[in-house]
């Protein structure tokens, strides 16, 4: 009964990790704007693969392993946003301005 | 149905939808108008593979596989970070010639706003830049 209870689990992690992957990169390619595919890639894309890491490391069923995809899940989450910002501030910085339906600039008036 | 034959199933189908995502998000590699956009989409490439080598974990049932995506997030972080820096260090886009200025050319407020907005920008690059590197490099 176990069995099936972490078969389901796991199967629904893999599945709703791999549907935000792919909502991720349709967002990348649907979106307007360089900011808008940013705020979609770096949120949709993060708990994609952090779903699907956590679901190997449920499967595996051991603490090490588990550990591990949980660390990998950690690093993940604290990276992704940092190199979503800095490609978002090299990008303003170096010209690349937001497309004409976007309403307000902050860092412009800086 | 057996557990495993549940796992294996579920797991064969994130896989195509992986395969799927991995052709959308090279589209915008290929097609993507400006530089920081392959840049973005290669970004979310790393991201998937990581997704995609946890799919093979779980498939396989090498637990090896955690540890490469691990090291793969590193990589994909390092060279996000790298990219940027590089885009910092090519400098501002040549006056409108860039592809985003020529699209915000099409409304009229940011057009007529633009030339002074962009110089000021461009000094406080020059000015705002170039200690931040110093201190970097100090630092390193």
């Amino acid at each position: 009964m176990m069995d099936y209870v972490i078969a389901i689990v796991v199967s629904v992690l893999l599945l709703s990790g791999a549907l935000f992957a792919l909502v991720a990169a349709l967002g990348i390619v649907r979106l307007p704007d360089l900011y808008t595919r940013m705020h979609a890639a770096s949120k949709a894309g993060t708990v994609g693969s952090g779903l699907l890491l956590f679901a190997a490391g449920i499967e595996s069923g051991e603490i090490a392993v588990f550990a591990r995809s949980l660390a990998g899940f950690v690093f993940f989450i604290l990276t992704a946003p940092v190199a979503a910002h800095l490609l978002a501030r090299a990008a303003h910085k170096t010209g690349y301005r937001l497309l004409p339906p976007s309403v307000r600039d902050d860092l412009l008036e800086r | 149905m057996t557990p495993d034959a549940i796992v294996s199933i579920s797991a064969s189908v994130a896989l195509v939808i992986l395969a799927v995502t991995f052709l959308v998000a090279s589209w915008r590699v290929i097609v993507g108008p400006t530089l920081p956009d392959r840049i973005l989409a290669l970004d979310t490439l790393s991201g998937t593979a990581i997704g995609f080598l946890a799919v093979v974990a779980v498939k396989t049932g090498f637990a090896l596989y955690i540890d490469i995506a691990i090291s793969l997030g590193l990589v994909g972080f390092l060279a996000t970070v790298a990219f940027a820096r590089f885009v910092l260090s090519r400098g501002p886009l040549p006056g409108s010639a860039g592809p985003m200025a020529a699209q915000t050319d099409k409304t009229v407020r940011p057009a007529s706003k633009k030339p002074d907005a962009k110089v000021k920008s461009d000094t406080k690059l020059k000015i705002k830049t170039t200690p931040a590197r110093k201190t970097k490099k100090d630092r390193t």
